[in-house]
């Protein structure tokens, strides 16, 4: 009975096993709610973590890119540097390695030791310039204590202090500060990279398909400077700034065409590559951020404005004597009177007299309106930084005093290239070009200042100034016609009105006469008491640096032929055609 | 029939047998080719510094200041003004 009592299974209760399921249930419900929290819930957040542990970044710094002059010899190039760091605490635990390292950064090991100890609560201190790599490799080879090197790019300017105001400098973290390098810092910078990689112990990168962020690397900038012209311009400015003792002086060179700068040259002058030069006034480009009163310089405009009207014409003659002029409290005076003149002596005497009569025979709205059709109204937007824009006060503020001052470039001012660019025009046949410095993209049109026919008048008048009798005989190029004019211009004095001791001497002219490719100007500033005429002291270095230029342009004497230069724009063929008349030069 | 039976388990784990060498055998051929990319990089940035360096060496050496000086301090030449007739020695 047992025994079968046995073999009979008691009914269990229900609810064990529904107790047991329940558990069982419980438990998948438990497992499963977690592998749920962890896989969807928390997943992004656990993922981080993980790759925080063992996924390093890697930045990868851009190539900043290099500026080129227009034959594409470097003016500024990034070259790879490493600065040596320390941490002072720990080097000074071992002597031996700091008389080391001092001898080889060439520092005396006292000197760095003080260093170290004033500095001993930092865990990060440079203690070298930036280092040639192998210069770095020599120190590193020392196995000092706590010392390590840190790579960077270094910028260097192969071409030193005879671009250095233009190009500019770059600050400690590799930005663009001055110049040029400010002005294309988008284009020079590039973007840095990033790597994701994972690293074996021993810091072999061993997976790197992650996340990456391509670099990319900075472009190169051409400018449209030809080195050798600048180099050449730099030269002649400096040793006359020399010569005469004077305080500065610039140059510019332009294709009167394309409206290409070739060179651009300031004085004084300091060498990018020298940190310690960096602050100097030597810094300033003073050719586009200094402006100054063009003094006799305008007077060819004048005139130009003059055939326009029609008021004159190139036979017109105007009467100087006795070499004053009164215009209300003014007295305009000549330094030697030249009597009955017509336009182009009046031009290659620079009368100052003859150029007042014209001016009030025009009118304040009339000169007023030729200044601005030469652009002096408006920047030259060269895009260089700090570009000084020009003060020409609007003709209604004009009293009789200020149109007669006006008509011999007193009462305004203007950077040097509102100067290049307006005698650009009259070279290029009355078309005045985009002032350009960077090589790039498509040209701007030439804007029409005057007719093709006035500019030709205005060429053949400016020719006189070069030849015996005229003011620049020493602008005169063997070979090659020159046409141009002088300036001398009286500073303003420091409690105002003009001081007759200090002056800035002028020439700006084109080459060659016939049909002019290149535009020059020269400045010297407060050249010392012996020589300030601006036919004495500027027109020498002028006729050297165009010389020069046209020599290494292989520019043909009647200006036909260019090769190294670019084409003229294509829209020059819209140019007005020559109607013959009776001002037409006689040639 | 049985034995067919038996056979499709046995070369299905044969196969993943293969098949997770052939991962092994993979990511080592892939470690092996980043760490050579990973080189290569370095070798490229080497030879980039060592161009930018060249660069630099060329435009010093090329410097029209120091081409100026040479040409006329050690070769004797001068730039003429104007056309300069010079009499050749016999």
């Amino acid at each position: 009975m047992t025994a079968l009592r046995n073999l009979t299974a008691e009914p269990v209760a229900a609810w064990r096993r529904y107790l047991v399921l329940g558990a069982m249930g419980l438990g998948a419900i438990i497992v499963l709610g977690r592998a749920f929290q962890l896989q969807v819930l928390e997943r992004e957040f656990l993922l981080k973590e993980g790759n925080k542990r063992h996924i390093r970044t890697v930045m990868i710094p851009a190539h900043r890119g290099a500026i080129l002059d227009r034959r594409g010899e470097p003016l500024a190039l990034s070259a790879p540097v490493e600065t040596i760091w320390a941490v002072p605490s720990a080097l000074l635990e071992s002597p031996r390695h700091v008389v080391a390292l001092a001898q080889l950064l060439g520092r005396r090991p006292t000197e760095l030791q003080k260093f170290l100890q004033a500095r001993i609560d930092r865990k990060f201190v440079y203690v070298s310039d930036p280092l040639s790599p192998s210069e770095a490799k020599r120190v590193l080879a020392l196995k000092a204590p706590g010392v390590f090197s840190e790579p960077a790019y270094a910028r260097y300017y192969p071409a030193g202090e005879i671009t250095g105001q233009l190009v500019g400098f770059t600050g400690r973290d590799g930005d663009g500060l001055e110049g040029v390098e400010k002005a294309q810092e988008a284009a020079l910078a590039g973007q840095q990279g990033r790597r994701q990689v994972i690293r074996d112990r021993t810091g072999r990168v061993v997976e790197d398909n992650l996340d990456t962020l391509e670099t990319q690397a900075g472009e190169d900038v051409q400018l449209t400077i030809d080195l050798r012209i600048q180099y050449l311009a730099y030269r002649e400015l400096k040793a006359a700034v020399a010569e005469h003792k004077a305080r500065g002086g610039l140059v510019v060179v332009a294709d009167s065409a394309t409206g290409e700068v070739l060179a651009v040259a300031a004085q004084p002058g300091f060498n990018p590559n020298n940190q310690g030069e960096r602050r100097s006034k030597g810094t300033r480009l003073s050719a586009i951020v200094d402006s100054f009163e063009p003094g006799s310089t305008v007077k060819p405009l004048v005139v130009a404005q003059a055939l326009e009207t029609g008021l004159y014409q190139a036979s017109s003659l105007i009467d100087t004597t006795p070499g004053t002029y009164k215009v209300g409290a003014l007295t305009v005076r000549d330094v030697h009177p030249q009597g009955l003149v017509n336009l182009s002596t009046m031009l290659s005497k620079s009368s100052n007299v003859g150029a007042a009569k014209i001016g009030m025979t025009l009118g304040a709205e009339s000169l007023w309106n030729g200044y601005q059709r030469f652009g002096f109204g408006e920047p030259v937007y060269t895009g260089f930084p700090g570009e000084v824009g020009p003060v020409l006060r609007h003709f209604s503020e004009w009293g009789q005093i200020a149109t007669a001052t006006a008509s011999y470039g007193y009462g305004f001012s203007l950077n040097a290239m509102h100067l290049v660019r307006a005698y650009a025009a009259l070279a290029n046949d009355g078309l005045m070009p985009q002032l350009k410095l960077v090589k790039s993209g498509a040209p701007l049109p030439p804007q029409r200042a005057i007719s093709a026919n006035t500019a030709r008048t205005v060429r053949h008048m400016l020719e006189q100034v070069v030849l015996p009798g005229g003011t620049a005989t020493r602008a005169a190029i063997p070979g090659y016609g020159v046409a141009g004019k002088t300036g001398t211009v009286r500073k303003i004095a420091e409690g105002g009105g003009y001081d007759g001791g200090r002056h800035q001497s002028l020439f700006i002219g084109m080459v060659p006469a016939e049909r002019p490719r290149l535009v020059g100007l020269v400045m010297i500033d407060e050249p010392g008491a012996d020589a300030y005429y601006g036919g004495l002291v500027a027109a020498p270095v002028f006729a050297r640096v165009m010389q020069g230029a046209a020599r290494q342009l292989q520019l043909s004497p009647d200006g036909s032929r260019a090769p190294d230069l670019a084409p003229p724009n294509a829209s020059r063929t819209v140019a007005l055609p020559i109607v013959p008349t009776a001002a037409r030069p006689q040639t | 029939m049985t034995r067919g039976l038996l056979m499709v388990p046995l070369a299905l784990s044969v196969a993943v047998l293969i098949s997770a060498l052939l991962v092994v055998r993979t990511k080592h051929e892939n470690r092996a080719l980043v760490n050579e990319i990973e080189q290569l990089r370095g070798e490229r940035e080497r030879i980039e510094m060592e161009w930018a360096q060249l660069q630099l060496e060329e435009a010093t050496l090329a410097h029209n200041a120091r081409v100026d000086r040479i040409a006329r301090e050690q070769l004797g030449m001068t730039e003429p003004r104007d056309y300069v007739i010079v009499h050749a020695r016999p």
